[in-house]
């Protein structure tokens, strides 16, 4: 009986019908594209793009030198140098990010004791020469002071999960 | 308005073109041939824009079937026109991208291939009619012609992994060969039904035999034989889900890796035009060609009577057409085993019976479509 029915089934081809019936309906679904450069996606405020060093609303910079994201960062893209300050404060005279190295894992964000190095949510860069992924103190100093606002709304949303 | 299209063209070009160049000697025979030659402009070009915008079709409804809008930025002039513009910019790509010819491979095989491929696929067109008048060449034995052409595409397969001196290629030509050797004989087994049930070879005959009403067309009594036509037909061009001569995830391309730019373009057109003949054929020869559907229903019948002939037919073979892209958005790719088993040991063994049943049919005279 059940060859019987094998048969019937695949002389038919009922089981192929079944396969265009599904297909067939699914070409008059609602479509899925988003159109990038219209159309976004919804971004969490976690989100981990292009980094930003913060300061202080007082206008003084966050970064201690503790050097915590340079030992923590797996890709090694984040090289520290740091002297003491006039006013005795250990402060870094330099901090770059090499942006080819880095693998947006988060993890420097997450080891600073002082939320200074931040990843934003600009995700939307791009370099046109050699070196031009190479950021130094100042170009994230300077992001992090262009996107303050946006930065402090996220961490002060994510705050009641930390 | 065509016919009127083409006598102006006819007199006011053809005519003083002949008596101005040619000596009084061979003029009918100049006239004849340009006249010809119109005609021919006249369907390949239409055939090969189709194909173009076939292609067209094809990523932007099984982008449909996959939940995306497909191909939705080229446009013309500026406007976006739903992507319209896609074909023209891949043609010009294809068009500018360098011919890479192997080393190894032998040179006059390897341009020849693509050639020998689309040519059959183009030339089997001279004997399809687009309405009762209208067809190229009205010989008596055109089934048989098309028959022979659609075999003939299989060499430039063979042709093109043989010269490409690579092993993807040779395989896929193997594969394909095997594969259409097999199908082949289906087919032409599916044909011969229409062949018993028609009474003639000739592909205008073939549909003035259909003529009466919906269930007198062919499809009705034959319709196994149309089932396994239109399958076998898939197979024949290597297309999804019998496109093992490509299988892309096994030999990379098969028979084309070694081709680029034009000559690429020229396979691809071939495969897309012999879609396009399959879906005419299938529309002629079950589908009652250019017969309204609507034939013999009191009213309808003489409200749709002012639709021309060809719409008919050019709507029986947009739905074929649209067929090919729904099997390959639907079904995975058969295993190259199951491709043999199902042309010789079940699609021959099916016809060779419904033919018999056929010529029964035809033998007692069975109303409504053989009295």
């Amino acid at each position: 009986m059940n060859k019987i029915k094998r048969y019937f089934n695949s002389l038919f081809l009922l089981e192929l019908m079944k396969g265009l019936y599904l297909t067939g309906r699914h070409m008059f679904r609602k479509k899925i594209t988003v159109q990038y450069p219209e159309e976004k996606t919804p971004q969490s405020h976690r989100f981990r793009g292009l980094h930003a060093l913060r300061r202080y609303p007082n206008g003084e910079e966050r970064c201690i030198a503790c050097k915590l994201c340079e030992a923590v960062c797996p890709a090694a893209a984040i090289t520290i140098e740091s002297e003491q300050r006039e006013d005795g404060s250990r402060r870094t005279t330099r901090y770059d990010i090499d942006l080819t190295k880095c693998i947006f894992c988060g993890f420097c964000e997450e080891s600073c004791p002082v939320d200074s190095i931040v990843e934003t949510r600009i995700f939307e860069y791009h370099g046109e020469e050699r070196g031009d992924l190479l950021l130094t103190k100042s170009q994230l100093l300077e992001i992090g002071d262009k996107y303050e606002k946006e930065i402090a709304t996220d961490r002060e949303a994510d705050s009641k999960f930390r | 308005m065509l016919e009127t299209l083409y006598h102006l063209i006819s007199q006011y070009i053809l005519l003083p073109l002949t008596l101005f160049i040619f000596p009084t000697d061979y003029q009918t025979e100049a006239m004849i041939f340009l006249q010809t030659t119109i005609k021919v402009i006249a369907i390949v070009v239409p055939v090969l824009i189709t194909v173009a915008y076939f292609t067209y079709a094809e990523r932007k409804v099984i982008g449909f079937i996959q939940g995306r809008i497909g191909p939705n930025r080229v446009g013309l002039f500026g406007f976006r026109l739903w992507g319209l513009g896609q074909p023209i910019a891949d043609a010009v790509k294809l068009i500018v991208k360098e011919i890479v010819i192997p080393l190894n491979a032998n040179r006059q095989l390897f341009v020849i291939a693509p050639i020998l491929s689309l040519a059959p696929a183009l030339a089997a067109w001279a004997v399809i009619p687009f309405d009762d008048t209208k067809v190229l060449a009205d010989i008596n034995a055109g089934l048989l012609y098309v028959l022979a052409l659609t075999s003939l595409a299989v060499y430039g397969v063979i042709i093109a992994g043989w010269a490409s001196n690579s092993k993807y290629a040779f395989l896929g030509a193997m594969r394909s060969a095997a594969q259409i050797v097999a199908y082949e004989i289906a087919m032409g087994f599916a044909l011969v039904g229409v062949l018993i049930a028609a009474g003639s070879l000739n592909l205008g005959e073939i549909v003035s035999a259909q003529s009466g009403s919906l269930i007198h067309w062919f499809w009705l009594p034959l319709l196994p034989l149309f089932v396994i036509y239109f399958i076998s037909g898939v197979a024949e061009t290597n297309r999804a889900p019998f496109d093992v001569a490509e299988g892309e995830s096994e030999i990379v391309a098969g028979f084309h890796v070694e081709y680029s730019g034009m000559a690429f373009s020229v396979f691809f057109m071939a495969e897309y035009a012999n879609m396009i003949l399959i879906a005419v054929l299938s529309a002629l020869l079950f589908f009652g060609g250019w017969l309204s559907p609507f034939q013999g229903i009191i009213f309808l019948e003489d409200l749709f009577s002012w639709v021309p002939g060809m719409f008919w037919l050019l709507a029986k073979t947009s739905i074929f057409m649209f067929l090919f892209l729904w099997f390959r958005a639907t079904f995975p790719r058969y295993r190259y085993d199951q491709i043999m088993r199902l042309g010789w040991k079940v699609f021959i063994p099916i016809t060779i019976v419904w033919l018999v049943v056929i010529s029964v049919l035809v033998i007692v005279n069975t109303p409504p479509w053989f009295n």
